[in-house]
């Protein structure tokens, strides 16, 4: 749910809002410039991590659009974070062709081994992690994959998330 | 198998920049239909080739192009489909990494023959190194002047432009997708109209998979007449399957449509049998929302013929005892699988997924998927069996997109064919917790069931 509890004010960075220009400058016709929107969305999470209620309104300024038509998108698509995470959010894929060859187990080991349930952030603000649907690469299951690249780790093990959890703590 | 089309140069090294993809014959479709075709020409080969989308649901391409409404002084729009959520299908993801360029050539000669000088690819948001590589490709063809302004001389125009979406099944529908791509909410709208008339920005559009817009490159080179020629009858050409769980070799096969399922499971051109010597239990053959088959189903139709991978032998005996191709995700079951766990996952999986505006998909799906969960977990009873299936009928054909049968017939086939494991979850609650009921007599030979 969007919770409305009161953040750092922020402002977006003149680099960010180049990002922004790049974007509009030729993708859509004259006056559609709302489809900027999820492209827009995206480029908050990266910087921020989230997408915070005073990241929306400054979004919906930047559009030409009411704040509420950016919270109703934000809320709708499973994407965007509305609570601060892990620096790191591993997003593991829990669908059937995955879970048929071993996403439980994968998930199990990486709550035990970060030691928070899903959703929650580890203390030292590192990790979080989640369940995701079916990320189209079934055949290299199980698999999960980390913003805000979104690069893709297949055929996992444990020993391989293992590794994985070594080498973010140590970059 | 003869050559593929598709994946033919998949292997070459750096075969994803437009230098190498240029030197293997890329972009002469571009050059062919440019120069010496008219855009009603181009339509007239996709419609020889007898090319249907592979996006799932199979419809003549050509066909689709020629309902396209031409106004005058209104734009029209081309819309590739790379949302690809549909669990088990993982085909889009792969050519996109390993030929952009031939998605964009696609995109390119599609985008000409529909006279669209503004075109889209929708990806999925999770795809952002797709999203990445396609938009390298992009800039690279705008660089050779194969996009831009007056493409090779013809006098066309066309900007390529890739929107990302945002995590969310529902916008693979191609209304959702529009909706989304003008940066709302992906709720299906109502049809008609249709996109052909009334799409993007309410211009007429055309939504094609990924797929099947690179299946033109082929079809433009070798003609539509040549396409045609492969595969088998109304299944021309070839298809890209996504093959996944317990096989030996699980990843992405360009076959030719046609081939015998059993050949594409045991042999070793293909996925090399099932994982770690078990038996095949059941196959889900076109993408999470076609009905499941038991093993003896899937190699064999009622009449003892084999299946073939093709549009209408998977379909052969309807939903009762057949299938269907569908987006081509082919999910294989070996004999420890559990039917029921499966169904509850996809049942969680689209109740998670529906957008929630027509009542019967969003209540039934939530509701099929609690019952689901409470035979799996031991406090079923055996009126769940036959509340899920009237609960599935009841969506089925209620809804205003296709995502609520999507959800129905997984449920319904896996009690349609795998009741005795449903009922033995129901009796023997404890047992079901610590063991799998096994591969029962869904692989023996299917003589007693075709009878009654
Ligand atoms: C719930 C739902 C999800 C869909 N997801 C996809 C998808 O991810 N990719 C796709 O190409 N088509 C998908 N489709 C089918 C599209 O609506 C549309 O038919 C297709 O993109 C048309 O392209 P084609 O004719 O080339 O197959 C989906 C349909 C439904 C109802
Ligand atoms: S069938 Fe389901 S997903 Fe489709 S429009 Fe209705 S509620 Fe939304
Ligand atoms: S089911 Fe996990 S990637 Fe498809």
């Amino acid at each position: 749910m969007l919770k409305l509890t009161v953040n750092e004010e922020i402002k977006f960075s003149t680099a960010l809002i180049a990002k922004f220009d790049a974007v509009m400058s030729y993708r859509y016709p004259v006056g559609k410039q709302k489809a900027g929107l999820l492209p827009i969305l995206h480029l908050v999470q990266a910087e921020y991590g989230w997408v915070s209620p005073q990241a929306m309104d400054q979004v919906a300024d930047y559009l030409n659009i009411k704040p509420i038509e950016v919270y109703e998108v934000a809320t709708f698509y499973t994407m965007f974070f509305l609570q601060p995470q892990g620096k790191y959010v591993l997003e593991v894929c829990r669908t059937g062709p995955c879970s048929l060859v071993g996403a439980d187990k994968i998930m199990d080991h990486i709550e035990k081994t970060l030691g928070v349930k899903e959703g929650e952030v580890t203390s030292d603000g590192l990790f979080s992690w989640r369940g995701v649907e079916c990320l189209a690469a079934c055949g290299m299951a199980p698999v999960l994959q980390i913003g805000p690249e979104y690069t893709y780790y297949e055929n996992l093990t444990e020993e391989k998330v293992d590794q994985l959890i070594k080498d973010l703590k140590s970059k | 198998m003869a050559r593929k089309l598709l994946l033919e140069h998949i292997q070459v090294p750096d075969i994803h920049t437009f230098d190498v993809y240029r030197k293997h014959g890329g972009y002469r479709a571009v050059e062919k239909a440019l120069k010496g075709m008219s855009s009603d020409d181009v339509v007239e080969e996709v419609k020889k080739s007898g090319l249907r989308g592979r996006g799932g649901a199979g419809f003549p391409t050509g066909m689709k192009w020629s309902f396209l409404a031409k106004p005058e002084g209104k734009a029209r729009y081309l819309v590739c489909n790379a949302d690809e959520s549909e669990p088990g299908t993982f085909k889009d993801r792969y050519l996109m990494t390993y030929l952009p360029h031939l998605l964009i050539e696609g995109m390119i000669v599609s985008s000409f023959a529909l006279g669209a000088n503004l075109s889209y690819i929708y990806v999925r948001g999770e795809m952002m190194p797709q999203i990445r590589i396609l938009e390298k490709a992009i800039a690279e063809a705008k660089n050779a002047g194969f996009l831009g302004k007056n493409i090779l001389g013809s006098g066309y125009n066309l900007e390529l432009c890739v929107q990302p979406g945002g995590g969310a099944y529902i916008c693979g529908e191609e209304t959702a997708l529009i909706e989304s791509l003008e940066g709302k909410r992906g709720l299906p709208r109502i049809k008609p109209p249709f996109p052909a008339i009334s799409g993007l920005w309410n211009c007429p559009t055309v939504v094609n998979n990924v797929e099947s817009i690179a299946a033109v490159v082929p079809i433009i080179n070798d003609g539509g007449d040549e396409y045609a020629k492969r595969g088998n009858g109304r299944s021309t050409g070839t298809k890209l399957i996504s093959a996944s769980g317990n096989l030996v070799k699980p990843g992405v096969y360009e076959i030719e449509l046609g081939l015998p399922v059993e050949e594409f499971i045991y042999s070793d051109e293909y996925c090399g049998g099932i994982a770690n010597g078990k038996k095949l239990k059941a196959v889900v053959a076109g993408g999470s929302s076609v009905p499941i088959l038991p093993a003896n189903l899937i190699l064999k139709n009622t009449n003892g013929e084999n299946r073939l991978m093709s549009y209408e032998s998977l379909s052969e005996g309807g939903f009762q005892t057949g299938t269907m191709l569908g987006s081509g995700g082919f999910i294989a079951f070996d004999e420890d699988a559990c039917i029921v766990r499966n169904t509850w996952n996809y049942a969680r999986f689209y109740h998670h997924e529906s957008c929630g505006q027509c009542s019967p998909c969003r209540e039934g799906t939530g509701w099929m998927e609690k019952v689901l969960h409470r035979i799996e977990y031991g406090h079923g009873q055996m009126s769940d069996i036959d509340l899920l299936v009237d609960v599935a009928k009841k969506i089925e054909g209620n809804t205003i997109c296709p995502l609520g049968d999507a959800a129905a017939w997984p449920v319904a086939s896996a009690i349609r064919h795998f009741r005795d494991e449903f009922e033995w979850h129901v009796k023997h609650p404890k047992e079901a917790m610590e063991r799998n009921y096994g591969l029962g007599d869904y692989a023996n030979p299917l003589l007693k069931k075709a009878e009654n």
